[in-house]
């Protein structure tokens, strides 16, 4: 049961990147990849009916994990109390900047919310990267299973770190990347022409960098965190993971080449999903790591709530889920295919 | 009381109150346009299709603001009140939960399609799109309701050892008594700004001279729902909350009244000041044993007043209590009024005509917003010192580890950024209805070039 809910908090916030990540990820790209209003209207309209349904991932995620782990919760949000509300902030820039752009014919007003929502969308992945990145290095809890990160301290990873350290920044680095390379596949297949071309082209710049990040993001975390791989090891067959996550770089890079722009995004969905899938089997059945004792972690057994919430839980949560499904299959079969360019063409 | 906890309380109701100015009008449009899409259908008359139009487009931007500043809601249980989502997540978590699972997901899925697929839909395609938009909406009412009448009024929980809240029953929760009747009074509060925003859109167009076709569907449909509306709210919806009050929380009724002492024949202070040092209203207007009758139905019924409750646990804001209260019922009394009046002229053929009825609907516009930001002030400085009534007190809610210095550094924070979202929206909604309705599609009149986003 407790594993269950585990996996379930797990498949909601890896919903939220791949999902919303690819929405981030045109936000950051399209400051470089349109040069015109049309192909900026064009490149925004990718994003326009579904951005705000997969931030809904978001909600529900953060939803989930507080009604199963209401210690994990009280203890995560209140302790990086700063990150997040600047997330928050963040959040409703990028909200107004892609809603509110097409309101006024003027180019001053689109340019400061173009500058809003692509600002707000890359300082967006920074902070997830970096979210992730403490979760795996672990914070200082306290005796009452809370504590408070100042946003940095001496930029070192030790028992009283910051938010961001040298660790945490490469990890922000690493979704960055990673996010805008996302975005960049997902952009290649919903559009043609010029942006298309640019799209792929900026695809096949990132990538690199992607594989280098990963692999240097594998080796930081193993060098400060060489617990981690206490799982796999009692487990071989978990080692399937990191292979799927090269599987997926190589995929996409084949892909890329090819020209097959679902493949590319498909690959780079799966990239992030096994990335994420890596890192939930190596914290198992820890939620969040103590910085300075290994007795003060937060866990499944001592953070769920009760049993009869659980239980029932499941009933209603799949089935609510099942509908959101339903309508997520909906709205992207409504708006399946590549947008047109053409003027007077009707939305999507 | 510490700084912490003052600044969190304050973080708290400074975001919620500016967050409920926008799904007020989310809630009671949603239900004025499916009105308006029904009426279409029906009479296959376009000047209602253009009214849906036209208020859609309002709809679209309210929604925006309403989107962007609930989440920071969701998020402030964990961030603000750790100490009380540890504690109590295990009941209102499922709630929450929900809300995002059921409403969230089915409102974002189809207002894309409702703003912009009308064309694409077809007739009755876009009356469901717009219906799946209003039970999104409602839905999504109802489960924050259900979340704030467990803390006013739990039920279906265990303690466990260690004090966690744990839910042992799931229709329990979700039918608590309190959240049907705060439910039902509540939306229909949202209802009256909906009416309220409406008519004074329509009289502002016949005063101008403009749009006069169109002046007149918003006025018609308005208030003839809006007369409705406004009884409703008082009776039953109003009526039974304040019974259901005195019952469950007697000492929130005592001060919402401002009844210092237990008396019979208890009277209900029209208008005074409470002075909570002296505990005496100065300067009352009062109607003798009304009270009484209101609560227990004769007018010589004993009134439990303050002294009968320990002074912990009076309520910690006893001025801004009764005010609020005060605030919204006389402002509830002359909405009746006026949509009565409206109501009148309407039937007699004398509305589109009557300047000063016009006039009058023009300058109501704010006081539905005030009517329901009081409502909840009453509510939440009623639950005073609680914080689960009766259980957990406020005191003991709070995020301990997140010290006064950074509640105020992000409480100012949200300040000056809710203060530019409030002009960005009153600008943007400004310009719609100057525009006014047209008759081509939504979605191309704003730029004269297809519009990019849902
Ligand atoms: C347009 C808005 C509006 C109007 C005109 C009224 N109310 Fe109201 N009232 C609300 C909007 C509202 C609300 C915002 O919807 C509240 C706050 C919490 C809630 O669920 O509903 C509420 C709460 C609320 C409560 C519960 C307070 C608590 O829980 O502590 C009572 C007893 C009443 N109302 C009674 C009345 C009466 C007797 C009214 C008329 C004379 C009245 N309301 C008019
Ligand atoms: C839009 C409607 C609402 C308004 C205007 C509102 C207003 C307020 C106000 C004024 C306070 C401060 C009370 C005080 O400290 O004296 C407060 C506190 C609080 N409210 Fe609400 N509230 C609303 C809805 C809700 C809902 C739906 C919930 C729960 C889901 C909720 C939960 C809380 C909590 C947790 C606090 C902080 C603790 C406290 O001070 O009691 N509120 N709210
Ligand atoms: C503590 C209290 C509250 C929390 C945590 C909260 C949470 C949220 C969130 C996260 C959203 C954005 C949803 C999206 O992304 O689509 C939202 C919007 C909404 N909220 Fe709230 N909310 C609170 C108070 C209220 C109250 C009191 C009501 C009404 C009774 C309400 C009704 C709505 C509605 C109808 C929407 C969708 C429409 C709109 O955005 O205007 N909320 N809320």
């Amino acid at each position: 049961m407790l594993l269950t809910w585990y996996l379930l908090v797990a498949v909601m916030l890896t919903g939220y990147v791949v999902f919303d990540g690819f929405d981030l990820g045109v936000g950051v790209l399209h400051l470089f990849i349109a040069r015109t209003e049309e192909e900026r209207q064009t490149l925004i309209r990718t994003i326009g009916p579904v951005w705000d349904g997969n931030e809904v991932w978001l909600l529900a995620g953060g939803g989930t994990l507080y009604f199963a782990f209401p210690l994990l919760y009280a203890s995560g949000f209140s302790g990086f109390y700063l990150p997040l509300t600047m997330v928050l902030w963040l959040l409703i820039f990028r909200g107004i900047g892609v809603e509110l752009r097409m309101h006024l014919d003027s180019p001053v007003w689109r340019s400061l919310f173009n500058l809003a929502f692509g600002g707000a969308s890359f300082l967006l992945t920074i902070f997830y990267g970096a979210a992730l990145g403490n979760v795996l290095r672990g914070v200082p809890l306290e005796h009452d299973g809370f504590f408070f990160l100042p946003l940095w301290t001496n930029w070192n990873v030790g028992p009283q770190p910051g938010i961001l350290d040298w660790y945490t920044v490469i990890a922000g680095l690493v979704a960055v990347v990673a996010l805008s390379l996302h975005g960049a596949n997902y952009a290649a297949l919903k559009t043609s022409g010029v942006l298309n071309l640019r799209a792929r082209r900026v695809a096949a710049v990132l990538w690199p960098m992607l594989v280098l990040a990963t692999g240097a993001s594998l080796a930081t975390t193993l060098l400060i965190r060489p617990g981690l791989l206490d799982n796999y090891r009692r487990i071989p067959a978990l080692y399937a993971i990191p292979a799927l996550v090269a599987v997926s770089l190589g995929a996409m890079w084949k892909f890329g080449r090819s020209g097959n722009e679902k493949g590319a995004f498909l690959a780079s969905c799966s990239y992030l999903v096994w990335m994420l899938v890596g890192a939930a089997a190596a914290v198992y059945p820890n939620l969040l790591l103590s910085t300075t004792d290994p007795a003060l972690n937060i866990t499944v057994y001592n953070a769920h709530s009760g049993d009869y919430a659980l239980s029932v839980g499941l009933i209603w949560w799949s089935f609510g889920m099942l509908l959101a499904v339903g309508y997520f299959v909906f709205v992207y079969r409504m708006f399946r295919g590549k947008i047109r360019e053409e003027a007077g063409g009707h939305g999507y | 009381m510490n700084d912490a906890l003052l600044l969190h309380r304050i973080h708290f109701a400074f975001t919620v109150t500016f967050h409920y100015l926008f799904p007020q009008l989310t809630m009671g449009l949603a239900l004025l346009i499916v009105i308006l899409k029904s009426l279409y259908l029906r009479t296959n008359n376009p000047l209602y299709n253009r009214s849906a139009r036209f208020w859609a487009r309002i709809f679209g931007i309210n929604f925006v603001f309403g989107v962007v500043t609930g989440i920071p809601m969701e998020f402030q249980f964990g961030t603000n009140w750790a100490e009380f989502s540890r504690l109590t997540g295990g009941v209102i978590g499922q709630p929450l939960v929900m809300e995002g699972v059921f409403s969230f997901f089915l409102e974002s899925a189809f207002l894309g399609l409702f703003l912009y697929g009308e064309r694409r839909l077809g007739r009755i395609g876009h009356w469901w799109a717009a219906f799946a938009v209003f039970a999104g909406s409602w839905l999504s009412g109802f489960f924050i309701i259900v979340t704030d009448a467990w803390m006013q009024h739990p039920v279906a929980f265990l303690r466990a050892p260690g004090g966690m809240f744990q839910v042992t029953s799931f229709w329990g929760l979700l039918l608590n008594p309190w959240a049907q009747i705060q439910y039902a009074h509540n939306m229909c509060g949202a209802v009256i700004t909906g009416v309220f925003v409406m008519a004074a859109v329509g009289a502002y167009y016949l005063l101008e001279g403009k749009f006069l076709e169109d002046g007149r569907a918003f006025l018609r449909v308005a208030v003839i729902v809006g007369a409705i509306a406004c009884a409703v709210q008082i009776f039953p919806t109003g009526d039974i909350h304040g019974r259901y009050m005195a019952l469950h929380q007697p000492a929130t009724t005592a001060a919402m009244e401002g009844l210092f002492k237990t008396e019979t024949g208890a009277p209900v202070v029209i208008i005074g000041q409470p002075d909570a040092e002296s505990e005496r209203i100065s300067n009352p207007l009062m109607a003798t044993g009304v009270l009484s009758f209101l609560i227990y139905g004769h007018t010589t019924a004993q009134v439990k007043g303050l002294n009968a409750f320990p002074k912990d646990d009076w309520p910690t804001n006893i001025p801004l209590l009764f005010y609020s209260y005060h605030i919204m019922a006389g402002l509830g009394t002359i909405f009746v009024a006026v949509m009565a009046a409206a109501a009148y002229l309407l039937w007699r053929g004398r509305l589109y005509s009557s300047r000063w009825m016009l006039m009058i609907l023009l300058i109501s516009l704010p006081f539905p917003y005030i009517a329901n930001t009081a409502g909840w002030m009453t509510a939440e400085n009623g639950r005073q010192p609680w914080l689960v009534y009766g259980l957990m007190r406020t005191t003991e809610g709070y995020s301990t580890h997140v010290n006064a210095g950074n509640g105020l550094f992000t409480l100012l924070g949200f300040m000056g950024l809710y203060a530019l979202l409030a002009i960005l929206f009153l600008f943007l909604v400004h310009r719609v209805i100057a525009q006014g309705p047209a008759d081509e599609p939504a979605a191309e009149i704003s730029s004269g070039k297809p519009v990019t986003v849902a």
